[in-house]
């Protein structure tokens, strides 16, 4: 099931703590330029899966690799570069408190590039106002926003060094539904104009039906159903036909077939 | 990279740019410089036509340049035409030129010596605030405390039991052997200094009579703040930015009551408790290196501090202990309420905390002075 334009490649991973495995060989490969939804029951592994292949959890077995690069054999140098090809958003934004909107967006511009700071101000505010933020929220402090704001500010320093790859942990948790629905198209526009590739764990069906192309569903530690949404709705996996065909799932599959 | 990212050249009344290369985000830097000086070329053309035809990666930072160059061009009346840009990123061109439209707002920078004046007002303004904290903090512990005395089974004992443990029992060993080296610090100096006129034995006076009314409780009063009041400031503080401290409150409980009186409760009982098994070990120390050090004998030692300390000296200790742990009780339960949102307020309000309840502690023990020689202890 290897695919060659497969940017993420995580081959028979298994991770677990103490006595307990979470992930237990799992293959997941995403394609280039495509949106990859991630779901599964609260405690299957998304999380975990996210956080292994960024590297901030240690695996048992398998391999995964990034943009080609075996995250098992790299060497120092090499993960640096490659942290720089990626930008992640963290579930609960993950912003640092004791610097301005502004400085959390250059923080990763100001660390890895050579660049004045002219330019860099220019860069900050175009990318706020890329996710639909005005310059004067680039001056407010992170405790004085709300939680969609928060989700767009660490949506634009994940955007910060234009990455390769997008992480996105639970992006519309959190919000309301027309704030998620909005962030949905956002990141799509964002993913079809900057030409990334999205990685996102997800609960949010509708999230899954807008943004997504395709769709990897986890239990049991293991992705047991993979593909489009169509493929979803005729899945015969138990999990999967409650998710996608229980009372809120399949009140969305007929809104999608009807359209 | 052997590609020129910019070239220029002149044709008559029209410049003729060409790019190249990656105009990305690792290149920025570079290509930052070149769009300047290109664009001081301005005065000599009339128009500017750029290529991109060369360029094979393009990503925000070269589409925000690129945008930034045009942008320069057409402000000084004159026209920029970007040609042969390939057509999956003029998506992101068009993207650019919507942004930084209306100017960044200007950070307010006032005069200097207004705002080293205001800095300065502000500062004396803070510290009459902080009393009033204080003293407010002090007025709703002692509601607390007649609430839970009329309805003595509202107070919570083992949240009681839980603070004494760490802040009392595992306090132990670091205060009994810090008070053990500062009796033997005393006790040596004591000597070494008296023996030059034979008065070595008055050493023993020294160290009973400092020990157990001003160092013995002074020592502890100091490790206790930096111990148990700044994990106190930490604890609150980051309860409440994680909206703990709410939380209780919309159940209906007080979170004096509940977090706060008990934890001061134990400060004002364990403060004594350590004052005297610190002033034990100091007096323990001081004896030891009384005997190695000045060679009197430990018989001669307790009966030289039988007769040199009386019940007074000790009462004046103990009744100082009590005070303290009040005063850094309430300095770091008022200042971890006053913990704003971000990682740094907790860190500044923890430093406050320690540096305040130390600063009392020794103006506290300044005023028991006075108060015990007026009455003549």
């Amino acid at each position: 099931m290897t695919e060659k334009n497969a940017v993420i490649k995580v081959h028979d991973l298994v991770v677990g703590f103490g006595d307990v495995t979470v992930l237990d060989h799992l293959d997941l490969d995403v394609r280039d330029a495509e949106i990859l939804g991630v779901v599964g029951a609260s405690g299957a592994g998304k999380s975990v899966l996210l956080r292994t292949i960024i590297g901030l959890l240690p695996r048992r077995h398998g391999t995964i690799e990034v943009l080609g690069v075996d995250l098992a054999k790299a060497t120092e140098a090499e993960r640096r570069a490659l942290e720089r090809r990626w930008g992640i958003l963290f579930q609960q934004g993950a912003l640092f408190s004791s610097l301005t909107v502004k400085q959390n967006v250059q923080f990763p511009m100001r660390e890895n590039l050579e660049i004045s700071q002219r330019l860099m101000d220019e860069m900050a505010l175009a990318k706020l106002e890329m996710v639909g933020l005005t310059p004067q929220d680039g001056e407010k402090f992170p405790s004085e926003l709300s939680g969609g704001m928060t989700k767009r500010v660490a949506l634009a320093r994940a955007l910060a060094l234009d990455p390769e790859i997008l992480f996105l942990d639970e992006p519309t948790s959190g919000l309301d539904p027309i704030s998620a629905g909005d962030f949905d198209e956002l990141i799509r526009t964002l993913q079809q104009t900057l030409e990334i590739t999205v990685f996102m764990v997800t609960h949010d069906l509708e999230s899954l039906y807008n943004a997504c192309d395709r769709i990897a569903v986890l239990a049991d530690g293991k992705v047991v159903a993979e593909g489009p949404i169509t493929a979803m709705l005729e899945s015969e996996h138990p999990w999967v036909k409650t998710y996608f065909q229980g009372k809120r799932g399949g009140m969305l599959a007929e809104r999608q077939m009807s359209t | 990279m052997g590609e020129a990212l910019l070239t220029h050249k002149l044709v008559g009344e029209r410049l003729e740019l060409a790019a190249g290369g990656s105009w990305t985000a690792s290149h920025a830097g570079e290509l930052e410089a070149l769009v300047d000086r290109v664009t001081g070329e301005a005065p000599k053309a009339k128009d500017v036509s750029i290529d991109m035809a060369g360029v094979h990666e393009f990503d925000t930072f070269g589409a925000w340049l690129l945008e930034r160059l045009t942008r320069q061009w057409t402000a000084s009346g004159k026209e920029a035409v970007v040609v042969g840009l390939p057509e999956h990123d003029r998506g992101l061109l068009k993207e650019m030129n919507g942004v930084n439209r209306e100017p960044p707002p200007k950070p307010q920078l006032g005069n200097p010596v207004v705002s080293f004046l205001a800095s300065v007002g502000r500062a004396g303004a803070d510290f009459g605030h902080n009393l009033v904290v204080f003293s407010e903090m002090l007025g709703s512990v002692g509601m607390a405390l007649a609430r839970v005395i009329v309805r003595p089974r509202e107070y919570r004992l083992t949240s009681t039991v839980h603070q004494f443990d760490r802040v009392a029992w595992q306090a132990v060993p670091i205060i009994l052997l810090i008070t053990f080296l500062i009796g033997a610090i005393i006790s040596q100096q004591g000597i070494f200094h008296f023996r030059k006129f034979g008065a070595e034995l008055y050493s023993v006076d020294l160290v009973g009579i400092l020990v157990l009314r001003e160092i013995g409780v002074l020592i502890v009063a100091i490790m206790v703040a930096g111990r148990s009041g700044s994990s106190y400031t930490a604890e609150l503080g980051a309860m409440k930015m994680r909206e703990e401290i709410d939380a209780l409150r919309t159940m209906g409980f007080d979170p004096i009551e509940v977090l706060i009186l008990p934890r001061i409760l134990v400060l004002v009982i364990a403060l004594p408790v350590l004052t005297f098994l610190g002033s034990m070990s100091a007096l323990y120390g001081g004896g030891l290196v009384a005997w190695l050090y000045g060679g009197i004998s430990p018989d001669i030692y307790i009966s030289r501090l039988t007769e040199a300390i009386s019940l007074t000296h000790f009462k004046v200790g103990m009744i100082k202990a009590p005070f303290m742990g009040l005063v850094i009780g309430i300095v770091a339960c008022a200042e971890g309420l006053r913990v704003k949102g971000s990682a740094e307020s907790l860190g500044i309000q923890t430093t406050n905390s320690v540096v305040e309840s130390i600063f009392l502690v020794i103006v506290l023990d300044g005023l028991f002075a006075i108060f015990f020689a007026s009455i003549g202890m």
